[in-house]
């Protein structure tokens, strides 16, 4: 079987497994690939950058943005205790009920709820948006093609509009978003925005960093364990590939 | 050795016993390998049938004592059971505490049951069949001890909540709780 | 071979297969079953299949406890397996890379057929056999992406559903019929779960009849000459248990790296949208086992004798696996293996690379070039099966084959070794 043929064949196949990218950003330029600490066979999530845009999110995107898949006590795999997640969990307001009258109440926030979301509902979400509505945040960064690097690019893509560019009313120009017009005014607008709490300078860049780190581990919170397994599993995998292949030559030995 | 001669000649029929011992090591090794390979795969089939992390923050719950006056029970959920909470008044607490204890089928001092005397903290499940038992309700029949009394079969507890009459074998179940303040517990 | 010893297991065992031979058949079928001997590893995925089905069967009946079928809650009940339920995660990514994991071993194993010969006579029914379980198996995939709910879940099942609309007279009434309701819906969801949690069985059961086919006539080989005499055959176990355990390793490592490190590298990411009925996605675009066979149906374009061309598109795909049939007859060659036949020995990679390129073109919009590579690719798909196939066998001028297996495998021709 000519082996180029089979070269060719796998170059194709991952072609057409991967052929769909490059399409939803037709309109923009790819985003640039930035250094992540957990992507790599061994890479892992950075605990100061996750509690870093945990802040950030707190601060800044939480006043839009729901994150709806992750309770309170998940903050624990941050870093933070027990009772700094209590804290966490009872600056926020939460309905519960109906009482024994059939009315709903508000009561503090606990470990086991849900994060609070800003709005109540999407119509809500819009009417205090321009009719746009801000995507929860539990799972952006797999759910747009680029993942880390796109959500980086965005949160540091805005300029001013080229000459010549129409954009339209409560709309601005970012470099990365398809289109080039995003409903979301720039998040990120000064260093120093957030004041970190371990002493971090923040910049626009160490921002978007940190934030997207936590995104990142909000839509994937298992990927430390998921990466130590996969390392356990593949080392026992090879090793026993070796012992089965000497197994069976062994075995065919007898035949000749 | 002979017997690895043996087994070069004969062709091909693989099984049996050629004493090739370098062939016993590797199926030996390969057999060990697949059986600890395959126990540590089904392992998180299995625990994943365990309580989900979200079913598991919900086994504490915390109840203020405060609102409870003295004579009043409360019932509350926990883990999805309900817990019986009495505020005891002075009478029930001698009543409990009067009792001879080697008359009980299941015997426990009542001191052993609380913390504080005026709080008896059980699991409202009748240690028989699972019922419900009455008593944490004005006006429901508490039974000839003032403690609760079961609908479904007849067990009647009294004011410690122990097994006095009736089919039920144990005294009612005293969660794990603790309290966090004068007048906060946590249970479980 | 009667168990013989005198100790409890052997009495216990006798016991049982008087009444049950489940025993004796395992030992007729392991040891004394001939299997040639000059089997290569092409011949490894049979065994894959059936091992990736289990996992996928045991994966998704665990997944299945937590899971909810209803179109308001899908969506986070899967989220809820991936962050809450123990090694929920893993679970999920086992079935999810699993499907893809499948369909690639299911490929090359039908490859392998169609190099070797595998599916002609008298294994004529065990391929059609095995081309019943690809339909089956590409319906319980169709159905099982629509169960987590996401955006592609839910257009890419309204797409292929209204397909059926195609169908002249009762077309809608029949879609009508499918959804449960006016567009794809709670309905829909609550049967495709019913059903997907069905048809895997269903598979079992072919299976079943693709192994007794299989055994009445025994493997095909590299060489595919019929076995003459115990000189070409080997006992089954423990020569192929252990080469499959060894190939079963390697295709493990494979997939341990889809789960660990690439969980997400075959899918798309905007799955994990949840489904908005109002809202269409840019592109929609189905599993890349399905590419080949979407860029069939949208390679027809205009209308043929008053056709609509989405009717002809429909019965194109459709024919593109009802022709996998008639194989066993389209194929007029007298020869079985690919080794001994020079010109169809080229062709074969022929066929190999289109499937490829119609994949590229049913990842990608059908826009520009790609329409019409995609039409070229689709000819040349039933080009080679019906025009091909039984020219190719009359023209060609098979080399001479050896006289048995054995003879090529023990004899001085040296290369065409046992392993």
């Amino acid at each position: 079987m000519p082996r180029f043929v089979l070269a060719f064949a796998a170059a194709l196949a991952l072609a057409v497994v991967h052929g769909g990218g490059a399409r939803a950003q037709e309109e923009a330029p790819p985003a640039p690939h930035q250094q992540w600490s957990f992507e790599g066979v061994f890479g892992t999530y950075d605990e100061a950058a996750l509690q870093r845009g945990f802040q950030v999110y707190k601060e800044v995107c939480s006043a839009c943005h729901a994150l709806k898949h992750l309770y309170y006590r998940d903050l624990t795999d941050l870093g933070y205790s027990e009772d700094q997640v209590k804290g966490f969990a009872a600056q926020a307001q939460v309905t519960d009920g109906p009482n024994d009258q059939g009315e709903m109440y508000q009561r503090p926030a606990k470990p086991s709820d849900p994060i609070v979301a800003p709005f109540p509902n999407d119509q809500a979400a819009r009417a205090a948006n321009n009719g746009a509505l801000p995507p929860d945040q539990s799972l952006i960064v797999k759910q747009r093609e680029g993942g880390p690097d796109y959500i980086y690019a965005i949160a540091t893509g805005y300029k001013d509009a080229p000459a010549g560019f129409k954009l339209n009313p409560n709309m601005y120009y970012n470099e990365y978003f398809p289109g080039h017009q995003i409903a979301m005014p720039p998040p990120l607008t000064a260093d120093g925005q957030v004041t970190y709490a371990d002493g971090t300078k923040a910049t626009i860049p160490q921002m978007a960093h940190d934030v997207t780190t936590f995104l990142a581990w909000a839509a994937e919170p298992n990927l430390n364990e998921r990466h130590r397994m996969g390392a356990k599993v593949i080392l026992f995998l090879i090793i026993a590939a070796g012992i089965f292949y000497a197994a069976k030559r062994r075995i065919w030995a007898a035949l000749h | 050795m002979s017997d690895v001669a043996q087994s070069q000649v004969s062709h091909g029929h693989g099984s049996g016993h050629d004493g090739d011992t370098r062939r016993d090591f590797l199926t030996l090794t390969a057999s060990a390998l697949g059986v600890i390979g395959l126990a540590s795969a089904i392992w998180p089939f299995i625990d994943s049938l365990n309580p989900a992390k979200d079913t598991l923050a919900l086994s504490t719950t915390e109840v203020d004592l405060s609102p409870i006056q003295a004579g009043q029970r409360l019932t509350v959920a926990w883990q999805g059971k309900p817990v019986f909470i009495d505020h005891r008044p002075a009478a029930e607490i001698k009543a409990a505490q009067d009792v001879d204890v080697s008359t009980l089928r299941d015997p426990q001092k009542d001191s052993d049951r609380v913390q504080k005397p005026e709080w008896l903290i059980v699991v409202g499940v009748c240690t028989h069949l699972g019922c419900i038992p009455l008593g944490q309700k004005q006006g429901d029949d508490r039974g000839p001890f003032g403690g609760w009394f079961c609908p479904c079969h007849g067990s009647i507890y009294d004011t410690s909540a122990r097994i006095r009459q009736g089919p039920a074998p144990l005294n009612l179940l005293v969660p794990p709780y603790k309290f966090t303040s004068d007048a906060k517990i946590t249970i479980g | 071979m009667p168990v013989t010893g005198t100790g409890r297991t052997s009495r216990i065992i006798r016991w049982i297969d008087y009444r049950l031979p489940f025993v004796a058949m395992l030992e007729h079928e392991l040891n004394e079953y001939p299997t040639p001997r000059n089997l290569n590893y092409w011949w490894n995925f049979g065994s894959l299949a059936g091992i990736i089905l289990v996992i996928m069967i045991v994966s998704g009946v665990v997944l299945a406890m937590y899971y909810t079928p209803n179109a308001a809650m899908a969506f986070d009940s899967v989220e809820r397996i991936m962050r809450d339920v123990n090694y929920g995660w893993l679970l999920r990514y086992i079935h999810m890379n699993g499907a893809s994991m499948f369909f690639l071993i299911v490929y090359i194993h039908m490859f392998r057929g169609l190099y070797y010969g595998s599916y002609k006579y008298p294994r004529e029914l065990l391929w059609m056999l095995g081309v019943i379980i690809l339909l089956l198996m590409m319906a319980t995939a169709f159905m099982g992406y629509v169960l987590p709910w996401g955006q592609m879940s839910f257009w890419g099942a309204t797409v292929i559903t209204n397909l059926f609309s195609a169908i002249p007279v009762f077309g809608q009434k029949i879609v009508t019929l499918l959804w449960g309701g006016f567009t794809v819906g709670n309905p829909t969801l609550n049967r495709f779960f019913s059903l997907h949690y069905l048809l895997p069985f269903v598979i079992v059961a072919v299976i079943g009849l693709h192994l007794v086919a299989l055994h009445t006539h025994g493997s095909n080989n590299p060489l595919g000459i019929d076995h003459k005499g115990p000189q070409d055959s080997i006992p089954f176990h423990p020569y192929y248990t252990i080469k499959d355990m060894f190939g079963l390793m390697v295709f493990l490592i494979v997939f341990a790296i889809f789960i660990f490190y690439l969980p997400n590298f075959l899918g798309d990411p905007q799955n994990y949208i949840p489904a908005n009925p109002l809202q269409t996605p840019p592109d929609i675009v189905p599993e890349w086992y399905f590419l080949p066979f979407y860029a069939i149906l949208r390679s027809m374009t205009f209308n043929v004798l008053g056709i609509p061309s989405k009717l002809i598109g429909v019965m194109l795909m459709f024919s593109s696996i009802l022709v996998l049939f008639l194989l066993p007859w389209l194929d007029t060659s007298r020869v079985r293996s690919a080794r001994f036949r020079p010109i169809y020995k080229w062709v074969f990679w022929l066929l190999v690379i289109d499937v490829l390129v119609l994949g590229y073109c049913g990842a990608h919009p059908p826009a520009g070039t790609i329409v019409i590579v995609g039409q070229l690719a689709t000819f040349y798909y039933f080009l080679h099966f019906l025009i091909l196939f039984p020219l190719i066998g009359k023209i060609e001028r098979p080399r001479p084959l050896p006289t048995s297996i054995g003879a090529a495998v023990l004899g001085p021709s040296g290369a065409a070794g046992g392993n």
